[in-house]
């Protein structure tokens, strides 16, 4: 073995070294549980007795594709994310362009905007469902003293109401991460390319299609990518504001239903790893779109 | 193409002036370059020019027309930034054709023009590649392509060449030059480099802390230097200054550090209290000639094609000599003398002004001396 060789094989070895701990988090934190999940879906367990089971093969996965109830959930699921990202990144992108401009108490604005996103999703949630009561609520109040209503709209009960009353909390939480995302891409063109179109007399539309947009695009999409991800697997809205009403249940809460309220780990460890393989589906999409568009864009 | 006038025109940031009642006139076809140390405001009066910074007091005129209140993109500049500022998303031929896509122009005729652009400025290889994949060099062909391609009446140049190396600097230049031959337009071009004021200019507009200093041919402001400001800032090294003893000197003779003496006939009544000579127009002697000003030597930098000898005159004077040929045989320490011609003296007033002489006087009782 040469020098050159050895010298080599350290450095390979302190590469191996310096990753280890990561590893070894990796494998408590995901790989583990995500092995033990997958390999539950195959069992007919029950969360009182997890050591007692037996191999059903593929049952839980056929039960549970042949449940309504979970094409429900992944119908509301769907349609929360399209909308609500859609709203998220159009609203931060327009707050984000405002922002971008310097004016007085810029620094305190953008810092105000952030509180909503630093609140805890369950006191947001909890908030609005006091706002929004069909009695109490500052929001049906204020519809009625203005006229708007005769009583007050039931926007937290009303079935055909419910989810978009979902979508709209969340676009209220999760807005202020999207401008800040996209922020942060606007600040990153430098302003003289600005300067340069506006010296050569190209108008201020044109600026904003063809310069902004095209450059800030790959942190929009970073955002619309995180965003999207995470409103796949949203649980917490939804549960604190209607548990498991079938209006607005999500994949998530469909599977904790199946694992926790009927105790029945191989259904639900198939639930999870049929929400598991839709999320990764959909995040392998959206990336691959991303990466095209780096590309050719 | 087209005149730009500055009228009384001034520009403050906050509490911060850093353009002070600037009037300036510059002709239609003139390479005008503005030139002056950092911070002076030769950006900012560029910029004011372009109309990407509002003036704060006075008025602009290009062509005639007042444009004071004139947006930047209806003005009809183009502008050259230091750092090129291509659109990093579209290629070369995009960079340059972007600008008319809106201009109302036929797409034959985007195209002949992109093509002429890039034929004259010898990028024609490169229009299908993206910035990132260019030199620095081409970068600014490039930058420079996009402001010719929409006619401009006047272009701008920020230091345009501050960010290439020494021999592109160079190759740029001449490639400037030869362009403000062929378009015959209105060029302003700012720039921290008196090689590049010198060899550009027809014009240069000298300015400090917001004022300019003097505006003139380029040999006219080596040769008479309005005050020791620019006389101290054009020259490589700089102009070699040292202050008259006022109590020795008297009306007409002159004494300073160093041995120095003079008898001048002065214009007017204007007392000097500073000499200048610049490091070319001394030349090391032995300390003993006569009418030589008197130092010990320091140290010399041997460049190949010259030589840049530093003499010390007193503990807080080190002058320079610049000469070509064989450098001297001097050691460090040694007494040397500094040989001067009186014609190549200046002399300065208390406020900095430059107080001209007849050197023709000196030479008879230098003689004497």
């Amino acid at each position: 073995m040469s020098a050159a060789e050895r010298m080599q094989r350290q450095q390979n070895r302190t590469a191996w070294l310096f990753l280890l701990p990561l590893i070894i988090a990796l494998v408590g934190v995901a790989i583990w549980p995500l092995t033990r999940s997958i390999f539950f879906s195959f069992t007919d367990a029950f969360l009182d007795a997890p050591a007692n089971y037996g191999f059903v093969g593929i049952d839980n996965f056929i039960t549970v594709a042949e449940d309504p109830v979970f094409w429900r959930a992944v119908k509301n699921t769907l349609f929360f994310t399209v909308i609500s990202v859609g709203l998220e990144t159009l609203l931060g992108l327009a707050i984000a362009l405002l922002l971008h401009r310097a004016f007085v108490g810029r620094g305190i604005v953008r810092a105000a905007i952030l509180v909503p996103w630093a609140m805890p999703m369950v006191v947001s949630t909890r908030i609005w469902e006091w706002m929004l009561n069909d009695q109490f609520g500052l929001i049906n109040k204020l519809f009625v003293t203005l006229g708007l209503v005769e009583k007050g709209i039931a926007w937290t009960a009303e079935p055909t109401l419910i989810l978009y009353t979902v979508i709209f909390i969340d676009v209220w939480v999760t807005t202020p991460f999207m401008v800040l995302l996209i922020l942060a891409g606007l600040q990153l063109i430098p302003e003289e390319i600005y300067e340069a179109a506006e010296v050569s007399g190209v108008p201020h539309w044109k600026r904003f299609w063809s310069i902004t947009l095209p450059l800030a695009t790959p942190a929009i999409g970073v955002a619309m990518l995180f965003r999207t991800l995470d409103a796949l697997r949203m649980f917490d809205l939804s549960y604190v504001l209607a548990a498991n009403n079938e209006n607005t249940m999500t994949m998530s809460i469909y599977a904790r239903d199946q694992l926790i309220s009927f105790q029945d780990l191989g259904l639900g460890s198939a639930a999870s790893t049929w929400v598991f393989m839709i999320i990764g589906l959909i995040a392998i999409a959206i990336v691959g779109v991303l990466r095209l568009d780096r590309a050719t864009g | 193409m087209a005149s730009v006038t500055l009228k009384n025109v001034s520009k403050a940031f906050g509490a911060y002036d850093v353009i002070r009642s600037i009037n300036l006139e510059i002709e239609d076809g003139e390479f005008m370059v503005f030139v002056g140390p950092s911070g002076c405001g030769k950006s900012t009066l560029l910029r004011l020019i372009a109309g990407l910074v509002p003036v704060s007091e006075g008025d602009v005129f290009i062509g005639g027309e007042q444009v004071t209140d004139v947006p930047a993109s209806k003005r009809g500049l183009a502008f050259v930034f230091q750092s090129y500022a291509l659109y990093p998303h579209m290629n070369v031929s995009r960079n340059i054709s972007f600008a008319l896509e809106t201009a109302r122009l036929g797409k034959d005729e985007i195209r002949r023009r992109v093509t002429k652009v890039a034929e004259m400025l010898k990028i024609s290889h490169l229009l299908d590649r993206r910035p990132r994949q260019l030199s620095g060099g081409q970068r600014q062909r490039v930058a420079i392509g996009r402001a010719l391609v929409g006619e401009p009446e006047v272009f701008l140049f920020d230091e345009p060449l501050s960010n290439l190396d020494a021999d592109l600097r160079m190759e740029m230049r001449f490639e400037i030059v030869k362009l403000h031959g062929d378009v015959k337009t209105t060029m302003i071009y700012v720039t921290h480099d008196q090689t590049e004021a010198m060899t550009l200019a027809d014009r240069i507009v000298i300015l400090n802390q917001g004022r300019i200093e003097q505006v003139g041919r380029p040999r006219e402001l080596y040769d008479r230097p309005a005050n020791r400001f620019v006389a101290g800032f054009l020259g490589s090294p700089r102009m070699n200054f040292a202050p008259l003893d006022r109590a020795a000197s008297s009306a007409g003779v002159l004494r300073g550090v160093g041995g120095f003496y003079h008898a001048a006939e002065l214009a007017g009544a204007e007392n000097p209290t500073e000499i200048g000579l610049r490091p070319e127009a001394l030349k090391l002697v032995s300390a003993e000639t006569k009418g030589a000003i008197c130092g010990t030597f320091e140290r010399m930098e041997d460049l190949g094609y010259e030589y840049v000898c530093y003499v010390r005159l007193s503990e807080t004077l080190v002058w320079t000599v610049r000469s070509t040929g064989r450098p001297p045989a001097f050691t460090e320490g040694q007494p040397v003398g500094l040989g001067w011609q009186p014609e190549s003296l200046y002399l300065f007033g208390e406020d900095g002004r430059r107080i001209d002489h007849d050197s023709a006087v000196q030479l008879a009782s230098g003689a004497s001396l």
